[in-house]
């Protein structure tokens, strides 16, 4: 078996594909963030709110003030250090961490997709993207290199792969496939999309896109892994992420995953890429060709870095990445209702929850009482996030006994009066009202101030 | 390759709709088993929008020339006058005040006519120093109708009292001048709202059928829901009644000075937003497609609980809650709080059935920034 597997690692292939994937990855994150910037999110998110959330354990993970700009012009710069190729050790473990950092200062911004990228920046720092097509295989030949350990791309097909499948087996549970929600609260309301809106009130379609939806993210790895389904596996992808784009507010996600994507082809497609692109940039092809194909010395210490570092280290990144989804089982009642471990396990665009939260602020000394206005203390975004989400509510719950505390008042107790309404479920109570949140913790055991989720949802 | 003709056919597709979807405003042509947005939306413009405001209008210009002819002449008929159509004028008021959107948003027109409880010192020193200016949002406590509430009503303990200070009183000019201001700023905002509306943001409401969080059916969806939560449960009843304070805060009740006028102003108010839920007409019994037929058309693709129902029938339990109380809140609220405690629960319920079933329903987006659903 292990000499399978060593056989296996030291197996190489093409690095055009991986460096095609840099450079469109690196491109990308740039948009991305420019994008945010012109949107005036930063600013909307990062600066004008008083609190922030926190992720358990990075409390200490906050925007700086004005400084903020800077960490995004950083990850910014990173980005596009990795997209050319420069710098590209560096460029990836510094896009890594001011990335990762930015997504840590405020948990109502959570998105699937950033986690997305964080993991892929992450395993990029371990791949020698940089050995093809790139300015430091330009500025010195010798580290560049047009071929790679064959695992290098594998590894992101595997993490394209946990994705999709992932996100396939979440789609396995009653309200997705019986009850076709949460589309069927979100198809209607697109009534004015030219040609589908009219379709998209009919329930038959809500049931369409909920079967073929899981169909194709259960589906759609092998169809790109197996050599005679690629092109229409590709086909398949970009009509599922441009219809979701078109249906959907989320941004860059549908043009990362398709262009994500190609990694999947073969190192033909990759040259004549590279080739297009260096005709657009007048890059001399033949400078980019003129690399060796493999040398002695440095791949050796390549491989040994590989042995002793890099690998070990995607074995465990691998191993968290397809037990870390499977949390849920540890905690009881209704996934969708507690929310516990649904962070993290690429369940994505899967339920519809609106809640509401009003917090009873009670002065024990006094015995006075008092509700607050959640909009004193949260943006409209942040007010939505928390109201649905426990480890927010019970965060927020704090917020707010610590700041009437410094106000002057003596053993306050935070009460919720809170409401929940899934999946076109009529709103039911959330938390208990009786329980004072002040006293509670945050840690990794189960909420048991949630109230019982009065119905069932079936599958995973 | 012979596959790349079978991806570039779909994306040409596809690419044309990604560019023709974003903000769409061009109104549809539907198929019987849909629901018409237009009509909705040109339901809550023409029969009830504009009605409302045209009926506003007419009071407050009735208000304004009271106001003159009193000033004229403050005789005790007049005052009394005066006082009628303010009240007849705030009544009507409350079935435009949650239509915060255009022009009324852009004025601030909600906070310009109706913050209370008034900022009474301040009130004394513009009146005395002569200076003020009612567009600066530090003044919204300083005008509208609980500020005519305090020169009508507050003044003194009674009529004769009250007409000394347009009369005798050593600054009697002052007072008369800015009672005048007053009647005039809500007569001019309230012209310019209905004159936008008239006058070609009717066609701009109405065209705007996109589905995305700018168009008119979320942005106003959002406003009313605004409106319902924070001016009618907290400020008319929730405030007053001490929910979000330590004490009950009786001096922040709706037409203070009046004494006897806030019941009135709380069913009306009521009532208002209720008829607007269902789609009825302003001024006459019939009904047109609102949130009521939305959700029930939305009920029937989702097979969930009649939703719309539930939420009339609370809309009825919490105006018949209301009724018990006094028409003096700030006897309610010394003599017996917990009615004032009862109606607020009532309406509070209202409030989670907008605010998270319906919102939820009518997938209605109150944020622009990216989202996945999760």
């Amino acid at each position: 078996m292990s000499l399978v597997l060593s056989k296996y690692f030291q197996k190489e292939t093409e690095a055009a594909p991986l460096a095609v994937f840099r450079v469109f990855f690196g491109f990308m994150m740039f948009i991305s963030i420019i994008r945010f910037w012109a949107h005036g999110w930063i600013d909307q998110l990062y600066i004008q709110p008083k609190f922030f959330f926190s992720y358990y354990g990075f409390e200490w993970v906050q925007p700086i003030g004005d400084y903020t700009y800077l960490i995004f012009g950083i990850c910014a710069l990173a980005a596009l250090g990795v997209a050319l190729g420069f710098k590209y050790r560096l460029s990836i473990i510094i896009f890594f961490l001011s990335f990762t950092y930015i997504e840590l200062m405020d948990k109502t911004t959570y998105l699937n997709h950033y986690y997305f990228i964080s993991c892929v920046a992450f395993l990029m720092i371990f791949l020698p993207a940089n050995s093809y097509f790139s300015f430091d295989a330009y500025k010195n030949p010798l580290k560049g290199n047009s071929k790679i350990p064959k695992w290098t791309i594998d590894s992101i097909k595997l993490s394209i792969c946990t994705v999709y499948f992932y996100a396939g087996l979440a789609k396995l549970n009653s309200d997705w496939l019986f009850n076709a929600m949460p589309l069927k609260i979100w198809l209607p309301s697109k009534y004015d999309i030219p040609f589908l809106g009219d379709f998209l009130q009919q329930s038959w379609v809500h049931y369409l896109f909920s079967w073929s939806g899981a169909i194709y993210d259960l589906m759609i790895p092998f169809l790109l892994l197996y050599r005679p389904t690629r092109w229409l596996a590709f086909a398949l992808v970009v009509i599922f992420h441009v219809m979701t784009r078109v249906l959907f507010p989320i941004g860059m996600f549908p043009f990362i995953m398709i262009v994500s994507a190609l990694i999947f082809f073969d190192a033909g497609i990759h040259h004549r890429i590279i080739q297009f692109i260096s005709k657009l940039f007048r890059i001399d092809y033949s400078k980019v060709t003129s690399l060796p194909t493999s040398s002695g010395n440095v791949s050796g210490k390549r491989n040994r870095l590989n042995r002793n570092f890099a690998i070990p280290i995607l074995a465990v990144f691998f191993s968290i990445q397809l037990l870390f989804p499977w949390r849920y089982l540890a905690y009881p009642d209704e996934l969708f209702w507690t929310e516990e471990g649904f962070r993290f396990s690429w369940r994505v665009m899967l339920m519809d929850k609106v809640g509401y939260a009003q917090f009873k602020i009670k002065d024990r000394e006094s015995g006075e009482e008092f509700m607050v206005h959640n909009s004193d203390f949260l943006t409209p975004f942040q007010e939505k996030e928390m109201s649905f989400q426990p480890d927010f509510i019970l965060e927020f719950a704090h917020y707010l006994g610590n700041h009437f505390k410094e106000k002057g008042h003596k053993n306050v107790g935070v009460f919720v009066e809170s409401y929940v309404a899934l999946n076109g479920r009529l709103s039911q109570p959330y938390i208990n009202p009786n329980v004072d949140l002040m006293k509670e913790k945050e840690s990794f055991r189960y909420k048991d101030w949630l109230l019982p989720f009065n119905d069932e949802i079936k599958g995973l | 390759m012979k596959y790349l003709r079978s991806v570039f056919v779909p994306l040409i597709i596809l690419f044309v709709m990604v560019g023709c979807s974003s903000d769409n405003d061009s109104p549809k042509d539907d198929q019987n088993d849909t629901f018409d947005r237009a009509a909705m939306l040109s339901n809550w413009a023409d029969n009830i929008i504009i009605p409302a405001y045209t009926a506003f209008n007419l009071k407050v210009i009735d208000l304004k020339s009271k106001t003159t002819v009193f000033n004229q002449n403050p005789t005790v008929e007049n005052l009394q006058n005066l006082r009628t159509a303010w009240e007849d004028a705030y009544v009507s008021f409350q079935h435009v005040s949650m239509f915060e959107i255009g022009k009324a948003e852009e004025l601030r027109f909600r906070n310009r006519l109706n913050v209370y409880p008034t900022d009474v010192l301040e009130v004394e020193s513009f009146i005395a120093s002569g200076v003020y200016d009612f567009s600066l949002p530090s003044t919204i406590d300083d005008q509208g109708f609980p500020a005519i509430d305090y020169l009508i009503n507050g003044l003194a303990e009674s009529d004769l009292e009250i007409i000394e200070f347009y009369t005798t009183n050593s600054n009697a000019e002052g007072y008369r001048t800015y009672l005048q201001t007053l009647s005039n700023t809500i007569a001019d905002l309230t012209d310019q709202v209905l004159s936008s509306w008239t006058n070609g943001y009717r066609d701009t409401f109405v065209a705007n059928t996109s589905s995305s969080a700018s168009g008119s059916v979320d942005k106003f969806t959002n406003a009313y829901i605004f409106y319902y939560e924070k001016a009618l449960r907290a400020g008319k009843v929730g405030i007053p009644a001490g929910i979000f304070s330590n004490q009950p805060l009786p001096e922040n009740v709706e037409g203070y000075y009046k004494k006897d006028i806030s019941k009135k102003l709380l069913l009306e108010a009521i009532d208002a937003t209720r008829n607007f839920f269902n789609g009825k007409h302003f001024g006459n019994n019939s009904t047109g497609p609102s949130f009521k037929t939305y959700l029930d058309y939305l009920n029937t693709i989702k097979n969930g609980e009649n939703l719309s129902a539930l939420i009339d029938s609370q809309f009825v339990v919490a105006e018949n809650k209301a009724n018990e109380l006094n028409a003096n809140f700030v006897l309610q609220i010394e003599t017996d709080n917990s009615k004032m405690l009862g109606s607020y629960n009532e309406l509070q319920r209202i409030v989670v059935l907008l605010k998270v079933d319906m919102v939820q329903a009518l997938n209605i987006a109150i944020t622009y920034v990216d989202a996945d659903g999760d």
